[in-house]
Formats: C-alpha cells, sequence, structure tokens
C-alpha cells in the first residue's frame, strides 16, 4: 500500500461524523483506501457499515449538515480534493470521478426527459453544441443498451432495469476515470441484476475507468472485482486481492461472512450467521469494533484496538490474532 | 394532450350543473319572500301572488333549475329587484374591476412569493430563514379587512399618499393590492419553502450535484422546477380564497367590483344578483382551476397520461397522508 | 392483552409527540397562548373589570385611564372588558365550527374510503363540486340567507369546510385500509361499523391532527369577517369581529379602537399556527436535520 504515481485516488485517514441531535454517529473511522488506473475494487460490508459515506465524501456530497469530514485526505492524482474550492470540485464531479446511485427509481429527476438529464452532464464539462451533446448521448444510450430514439422519454415511462442503465450511461457520459457505484444492483429484481451486471462488465472492458463497487453481496465481488476491502462498523478490517479474500481469508468477520453464505454442495442443514449485530455507531466499543462478535476475542481485544498488519503482499488484516500480529 | 383538456372541459360540465344547483337550492331553503321583499309590507296578497307567479316561485324546484339554466344559456340573468336593471349586464361591467384586483394580486403573491421561499429554503435554519418565516406567519394570520383598515389609515389618512376609496387613478389600485396580496405573498413563501426543502432531500438532486452541476442549476432548474409542481396547485386554490377576499376589499375600499355587488345583493337580498354573481364568481373559479389542471399537465409529464384533476387531486390527498403516516410510524 | 399492548403503545407515541413538541420553543408560546385564551374566555366575568355592556358616560373615548387601561369607546364602554368578553365568541365560532366541519367531513371521508367503489365515487364528485364554489363566498352566502346570529354564523363556516377533512379523512382511510390490522380484524368477522369504528378511524385520524389544529385558527380569521360584515355576533356582544367593524368608524380620530381587537385576532390565529407548525414537526422526525 505504497503511494506510488499509479494510484489514481488514495484516501488517507478518512473519518465522517454525523451530528444529531441526540448524538454523534462515527460512520467513517479513519479508513485509508487506494484505487489504481483501471482497476476495480470492491466494498463489502453490511448496511450501515460507512461504505456509502466513504464514496460521497470522495465526490463532497454528504448531506451537511449532519455530516461532517472529521480528518483525512482524498487525493485525486495528487490533488487533494477536500481542500478544492467548490468550483474545482466541480470539474471533477461527473467528469473525472462519477456515482451510481442505489435507487434507480429516485436517482433521475422525474420531471426532465433522460435525454435531457444526460446531455447537461455533457455539456456541463464539454464546451460542445446541442447537437453534438445530443449526438453523444445517444450514443450513451445505445452504449447500455437502450434506443436512441428514447432521449425524449421522461424517467417514468422506464422500468427500473432500464432507469439504472439510464444512470449508468449518465455517470459514463463523459469518460470519468473513476467510477463510484453504490449498489448498483440492490433495488432491481434478481434477473433484472444479473443483466444489469453484465452489461457493466462488459462496459468495463469496453472503457478504462476504475470502478469502486460498493455492495453487500459478496457474489457480485467475486464476478466483478480485482480487489476487495471488507468494511465493518467504519473500518477497513481487511483489504487485498479478490483471491486473498475468496481463498484466505484472515479476519474472523470475513470469514463469518463467508460461513453466512448459503451453499450449494453444503451438507450441513443450517446456515451459520454472525451472531450479534454491528455495534451502534454513535456509541463504538474502545478495543476491536468487532470483539463483541468474535468468536476468537481475548481480553486484549475488548481493551485496545488491533493495527492493520501486512500478511501477505497485499493483503492485510486488522487483527490481533492474523498471521501478521 | 387534447385528449385530456376534452377530457377536462367535459367534467366542467357537472360542475357547472352543480354549481347553478346549489345556487338555487340556497335560495330555496331562505325564510325570506322576494316578493314581499320587492313590494314591502303593505302590499295586498293579491299582488304578492301575482309577483311570485310572474318571477316563477311558485314552481316546483326542478322547474325552476330548468328555466334558469335556459336562462343562462342565454344570457339572462333576470332583473335586479332593487336597481332593474339585467344583472348580466351590470355583471360585465363590475368584471373587469374584480379580475385586475384578482390577477394583480394573484401576480404580486406568487411574483414575491416564490422568490422569497426560494431564499428562506437555501437559507434553512440560519436567522435569515426563521426571520422571513415568523413574519410571513404574521401575515398569514391576520385578518385581511383590519389590515386593509389600517393601510388606510396610515398611508390614506395619515400620510395622505395614497386615495383612501374608490377607483379614480391606477394610485387607487395600490392599498387594496398591497392588502389583498400580502397575506398571499407568505402564504406562497411558506409553502415554496417547505417543498424546496422536501426536494432537496431527494435523490436526483444529489445526483444533479454529482453530476457537478453548479448550485444555482441544482436549485433553480432540478429544485426548483419540481417544487413548484404543486405550487401550481395552491395558486388555483388561492384564487378562490382571492375571489373571497375580494368581496370585502373591494367592500372596503369601495371598488365598484362584482364582489361588492355581491354583497350588496346579499344585504338587499336581491335574488337575480346573488344567484348571478354567485354562479358567475364560481365559474370564473373553475375555469382558472381547469387552466392549472391542463398548466399542471404541462409541467408535469407524469399526470399528462391521467384524465384529469379528479384523480390527482385525489393522489395528492393520498400523497399528503402517507407522508403523515410515514412520519407517525417513524 | 392486545388492546392493552395497543393502549400502551398508543400512549407511549403521545408522550413521544409530546417529548418532540416541547423541543419547539414556538409551539409551546402557542400553546401557552391558546390556553391562556381559552381561560381568558372561561373566566370572563372574573377577569374583566367592567362587563361588556356598562357604559360610563363621563369617559366617552377616553384613550388609557387608570380606570380605563386600553381606553374606552363611544358609548364609554371599557375596552378590555370588551376585548376579554370578545374571547368567548371568537373562541365558540373557531371550536365549535371545527367540530361541526370535522365531525361531518371525517363521516364521510370515512364511509367513501372504507366501502370505496360507487358510493366513494359519488361523495368525492359531490365534494368536487362544493368544492368549486370559492369557499368565502359560499360561507358569506350561506350566512347572509340564513340571516346574521353567531349560531348562523358557525353554521357557515362548519358546512364551508366539510370538504377539506372529508378529503383528508378518505385518503387517509384509503392508507390504513390496506394494513394487516384490519386484515385481521376482518379475519376474526368483526363487523363493519366495528372496523370502522374501531379500528380506522382512531388510527386515521392521527394526520388530521394537524388540520383541525390549524383549522380553529383559520375559523376564528372566518368568523371575524363574518363579524366584520354584520353577519356573525350582534352588538352589543362583543366579538373581535364586530368590534373592529365599529372601530372602523372612528378609525381616523381613535385608530386604537379598531387595533386591538385585530391584534387579538391575530394572536390566536397565530398560536394556532405555531402549534400546528409544531405538531407537523414533531409527528415528522426527518425535518428536524
Amino acid at each position: 500500500m505504497n503511494s506510488t504515481s499509479t494510484n489514481l485516488l488514495e484516501i488517507k485517514d478518512l473519518a465522517v461524523e454525523y451530528h444529531t441531535d441526540e448524538a454523534v454517529i462515527y460512520a467513517v473511522n479513519h479508513v485509508d483506501f487506494s484505487i489504481n488506473k483501471g482497476e476495480t475494487v470492491g466494498l463489502v460490508g453490511e448496511t450501515g457499515a460507512g461504505k456509502t459515506s466513504i464514496a460521497r465524501s470522495i465526490l463532497r456530497i454528504l448531506p451537511m449538515p449532519p455530516a461532517k469530514v472529521v480528518s483525512g485526505e482524498i487525493f485525486y492524482n495528487g490533488n487533494d480534493l477536500l481542500k478544492l474550492s467548490e468550483r474545482e470540485m466541480r470539474k471533477i464531479r461527473g467528469n473525472k470521478i462519477a456515482m451510481i446511485f442505489q435507487d434507480p427509481m429516485t436517482a433521475l429527476n422525474p420531471i426532465e426527459t433522460v435525454g435531457f438529464q444526460i446531455a447537461e452532464t455533457i455539456q456541463q464539462h464539454n464546451s460542445i453544441s446541442h447537437a453534438e451533446a445530443h449526438q453523444r448521448t445517444c450514443e450513451m444510450l445505445e452504449m447500455v443498451g437502450i434506443p436512441g430514439d428514447r432521449f425524449k422519454d421522461f424517467p417514468h415511462q422506464f422500468s427500473g432495469g432500464m432507469k439504472q442503465r439510464v444512470v449508468i450511461a449518465m455517470a459514463l457520459a463523459c469518460n470519468p476515470a473513476l467510477l463510484l457505484a453504490d449498489e448498483p444492483t440492490t433495488a432491481l429484481d434478481v434477473t433484472i441484476q444479473a443483466q444489469v451486471l453484465e452489461m457493466m462488465q462488459s462496459l468495463k472492458e469496453k472503457v478504462e475507468t476504475a470502478f469502486v463497487l460498493i455492495t453487500h453481496d459478496l457474489g457480485v465481488v467475486a464476478e466483478f472485482c480485482d480487489k476487495v476491502a471488507v468494511v465493518y462498523a467504519g473500518e477497513i478490517v481487511e483489504r487485498g486481492s479478490a483471491e486473498d479474500i475468496f481463498d484466505r481469508a484472515n479476519h474472523p468477520y470475513t470469514l463469518g461472512l463467508f460461513a453466512s453464505l448459503p451453499k450449494l454442495d453444503a451438507t450441513e442443514k443450517r446456515l451459520s450467521p454472525i451472531k450479534g449485530l454491528m455495534p451502534d455507531p454513535t456509541d463504538l466499543p474502545d478495543g476491536c469494533r468487532f470483539c463483541d462478535r468474535c468468536p476468537n476475542a481475548k481480553d486484549e481485544c475488548s481493551k485496545s484496538s488491533p493495527k492493520e498488519a501486512e500478511i501477505a503482499p497485499g493483503h492485510t488484516v486488522k487483527c490481533f490474532f492474523s498471521g501478521g500480529n | 394532450m387534447l385528449r385530456f383538456i376534452r377530457n377536462r372541459l367535459l367534467m366542467m360540465i357537472p360542475i357547472v350543473l352543480g354549481i347553478s344547483f346549489i345556487v338555487l337550492l340556497l335560495l330555496e331553503i331562505t325564510p325570506g319572500d322576494p316578493a314581499k321583499m320587492l313590494l314591502g309590507t303593505q302590499a295586498t296578497p293579491e299582488r304578492l301572488a301575482a309577483l311570485r307567479a310572474q318571477l316563477g316561485l311558485d314552481d316546483p324546484i326542478l322547474v325552476r333549475f330548468v328555466n334558469f339554466l335556459w336562462q343562462i344559456v342565454h344570457g339572462d340573468f333576470g332583473t335586479s329587484f332593487m336597481t332593474k336593471r339585467p344583472v348580466f349586464e351590470e355583471m360585465i361591467m363590475r368584471m373587469p374591476y374584480t379580475l385586475v384586483l384578482v390577477g394583480i394580486s394573484l401576480a404580486v403573491s406568487v411574483g414575491l412569493g416564490i422568490p422569497l421561499g426560494v431564499y428562506a429554503a437555501t437559507h434553512h435554519n440560519t436567522w435569515k430563514d426563521n426571520g422571513a418565516m415568523f413574519i410571513s406567519l404574521f401575515f398569514v394570520s391576520m385578518p385581511v379587512f383590519w389590515f386593509a383598515l389600517l393601510l388606510v389609515r396610515f398611508f390614506g389618512v395619515e400620510l395622505r399618499w395614497l386615495p383612501l376609496s374608490g377607483i379614480d387613478s391606477w394610485q387607487s389600485w395600490i392599498l387594496p393590492i398591497v392588502a389583498t396580496s400580502l397575506g398571499f405573498v407568505a402564504t406562497i413563501a411558506r409553502q415554496t419553502r417547505s417543498n424546496m426543502l422536501e426536494v432537496i432531500r431527494q435523490d436526483y438532486i444529489v445526483t444533479a450535484k454529482a453530476k457537478g452541476l453548479p448550485e444555482r442549476k441544482v436549485i433553480y432548474r432540478h429544485a426548483l422546477k419540481n417544487a413548484l409542481i404543486p405550487i401550481i396547485m395552491v395558486i388555483g386554490n388561492m384564487f378562490g380564497l382571492l375571489i373571497g377576499g375580494a368581496l370585502i376589499t373591494e367592500v372596503i375600499f369601495g371598488i365598484p367590483g362584482l364582489g361588492q355587488y355581491t354583497i350588496a345583493g346579499l344585504t338587499g337580498r336581491d335574488y337575480p344578483v346573488i344567484q348571478g354573481s354567485v354562479f358567475m364568481l364560481s365559474v370564473m373559479f373553475s375555469l382558472v382551476i381547469l387552466i392549472v389542471d391542463v398548466v399542471f399537465a404541462i409541467v408535469d409529464p407524469r399526470i399528462r397520461s391521467q384524465s384529469g384533476r379528479k384523480k390527482h387531486k385525489d393522489q395528492k390527498d393520498g400523497n399528503k397522508i402517507e407522508e403523515n403516516t410515514q412520519k407517525i410510524e417513524a | 392483552m392486545v388492546t392493552k399492548l395497543k393502549k400502551t403503545r398508543k400512549k407511549s407515541k403521545l408522550k413521544d409527540l409530546w417529548r418532540r413538541l416541547k423541543k419547539n420553543r414556538l409551539a409551546v408560546a402557542g400553546l401557552i397562548v391558546l390556553i391562556l385564551l381559552i381561560f381568558i374566555a372561561i373566566a370572563a366575568p372574573l377577569l374583566a373589570p367592567y362587563s361588556y355592556s356598562a357604559q360610563d358616560s363621563k369617559a366617552s373615548y377616553s384613550t388609557g385611564t387608570a380606570e380605563h387601561p386600553l381606553g374606552t369607546d363611544k358609548l364609554g364602554r371599557d375596552l378590555m372588558s370588551r376585548l376579554i368578553w370578545g374571547a368567548r365568541a371568537s373562541l365558540e365560532m373557531g371550536a365549535i365550527a371545527v367540530a361541526i366541519a370535522a365531525a361531518v367531513g371525517i363521516t364521510i371521508g370515512a364511509i367513501a374510503g372504507f366501502f370505496g367503489g360507487w358510493t366513494e365515487n359519488i361523495c368525492m364528485r359531490v365534494l368536487d363540486i362544493y368544492q368549486s364554489i370559492p369557499m368565502l363566498l359560499l360561507c358569506i352566502t350561506i350566512a347572509a340567507i340564513l340571516g346574521p346570529s353567531l349560531q348562523n354564523a358557525i353554521i357557515a363556516l362548519g358546512v364551508c369546510s366539510v370538504p377539506g377533512y372529508a378529503r383528508l379523512m378518505r385518503a387517509s382511510v384509503l392508507t390504513v385500509r390496506e394494513k394487516e390490522y384490519i386484515e385481521s380484524a376482518r379475519a376474526v368477522n368483526a363487523g363493519n361499523a366495528r372496523i370502522i369504528l374501531q379500528h380506522i378511524v382512531p388510527n386515521a385520524m392521527a394526520p388530521l391532527i394537524v388540520e383541525i389544529t390549524m383549522g380553529v385558527g383559520s375559523m376564528i380569521l372566518a368568523g371575524s369577517l363574518l363579524s366584520f360584515v354584520g353577519l356573525g355576533v350582534q352588538p352589543p356582544t362583543p366579538e373581535w369581529g364586530t368590534m373592529i367593524a365599529e372601530g372602523r368608524n372612528v378609525m381616523r380620530e381613535h385608530a386604537t379602537l379598531a387595533l386591538y381587537p385585530g391584534i387579538c385576532v391575530m394572536l390566536s390565529v397565530l398560536a394556532c399556527n405555531l402549534l400546528g407548525d409544531g405538531l407537523r414537526d414533531a409527528l415528522d422526525p426527518r425535518l428536524k436535520n
């Protein structure tokens, strides 16, 4: 994890909190994370683990207030995004870094045509004529498998899967270097999920875009990602190549995630879920965040927090009992 | 779109019929006898009976209803008991005054209310927002006629800047329009603000931001346009309130419009005048609602496929409830 | 057992609502003003220094003396006493008119929403026609035709505002109707009346609370208007709208006679609006951030 010039994006020590009347929610707790050009990284974790907050702080579209970036730096091509002016940031959003949102039903403006919404992005970032933007929009629509003549249709005239394709077309419209996909298939039917994933897979081969794929679905990760980071309670507890994680998972939480998956060839009759719930993000435990649920927890786990340790080149784990510690 | 307008026009028919019937029914249940009012208390029973027959007051209500409709179709609203002048002519003469009063007040309310609401919403939770909303609540809670009197007292009597009453020049319009529209400026501002706050939380606003659009475009192109859709509905309903308000404002400021005419008719129990003006004002209101619906359908692509206000209105009630129940369950 | 559970749940819901409402200072202020007004209206004979009709012939149009802190009118009647007595008629109009409108509206809405089909269709289309007459116009017309009196003004106000409540209730019932507990009530063979009264109405009422609170305010406002044009409370009984009308004639010399009653109307309506706003926010935790 040394920062080299190949790093497209590098997040250092990012921490995000939500301040409400009642309490402070510690959503992202000092996360380091990086991605190289053209790479696909999966961010895996339960709902509420802080994955979306990480993605949104990259684009600086967290709802502020209540959200607050307490510490950290986010380097994109060597510039700290968090220090850019709003004006400079706008040139990044949608142009260099784009995002696909979880729910395509609500992600599109209901009273504008889909064509307008895509063309608007293109025209915002490129000084091209109306006709050219229109042309490019139709190409984008075709690319995601929607006939270009549906340019003038409104979002409510599309099905959920089609809407997500529109959202993807919109995100890719300016050839971004990095695409943040926040649970892009969660809100869709299973069959549609497969179609959209397949389409994204083939797009990935066509464009030179790096992907951050946020999901709680290990299957999607297996299919899609070069590298994986497992997020738990606002921290990255294990990271490595897809093979590292799938074949040589080391952190008890990651192991638990795999154990809780139903297996087709399994002889055992019951699933084995991870017991307990994720800790309350307003009141995180002092030691290891996972210690209450960990089958191998020892005394020291509840006292201090383990450091991230490299157990194999590129494979790090945040646990006292991993090979590295 | 044409089909939508046609359907919507067809829906006007039962509404106009209904209005006529209600107007007739209102007078049916009235204790007073119009013939007696016309002839005075000294009239002989014979003369009363003759006049009643002449006015058609003895016929069953359905016959009178049909007669009434027949007359309306011919632009005949009868003759005023008091002035002996044809009601229709009088109404046409007075109509422009009411339209100017209501129209300009509406324009002022919308023109000031929407920017004010956007301003408050974009400065949410600052003293500017809180201050503007608190002041506007005062204007919403104020009796319009009382405010009108204060305006007259201050600008007319104290400062002698503006005429007290009657319509002689354009200055005469200033006080009535200010009095009528201030409360509605506040209403629209509050409504715009809360719609904006609701819309700004929507996912598509985040999408718009994530696309790299400048704040200005996010707010005006994406948020405001969506927030204004329910405002169009409010504007339609406000027209009805403005017509009601015009009754009083016209009396206070001595504007010779339809409102003043209606009040005169009501105090004098002048049946044809009451019938005519209630009918006229209600039909005006329905027409405005019709226009509002068409505008609505133009602005909101989701409505276009549906067949009119009825569905939309019911749906709107539903949304309101849905929100409320969610809140309660949350 | 089940009903007991439900009751405690409801209680905690109310408690929750109160806890959230308490934080909204403006809403609490509105509530206090309203309670104060109700108290003043009830205790008017004890609070008012003079009877509302007592004339002090030596003190016609006096302004702010020790005996008459807010002054007197032409007949030498004490303005403050009349304002205090006036709270009665105004609040009466607001409360009873809303009660009538809400009772009738909720019944119609509940029936329309529960039975659906042609019952609903007829109800809604009749309401459509009803609502195409501008409300204030209808209200003034009804009040004028019935003849000027407090009672008739209340009837006119109530009749005019039925459609709003009916619409809201119907929509509310439509959402509640689909809930599981209605299904389970049906499953144990409960009758329609029982389902409506015991299950649907209480659960569908919540969204109407805000509407009713604000409704009292707008009825006070509309009521003062009716009185102002001489269609409401008749002199010498004091009512704020009537007092403004009386003060209007001497506006030039004695502006306070019309000023104070107007402020009273504004304060009471403001109180209702603040409380209504607060209730809405308290029912919607999302709006907080």
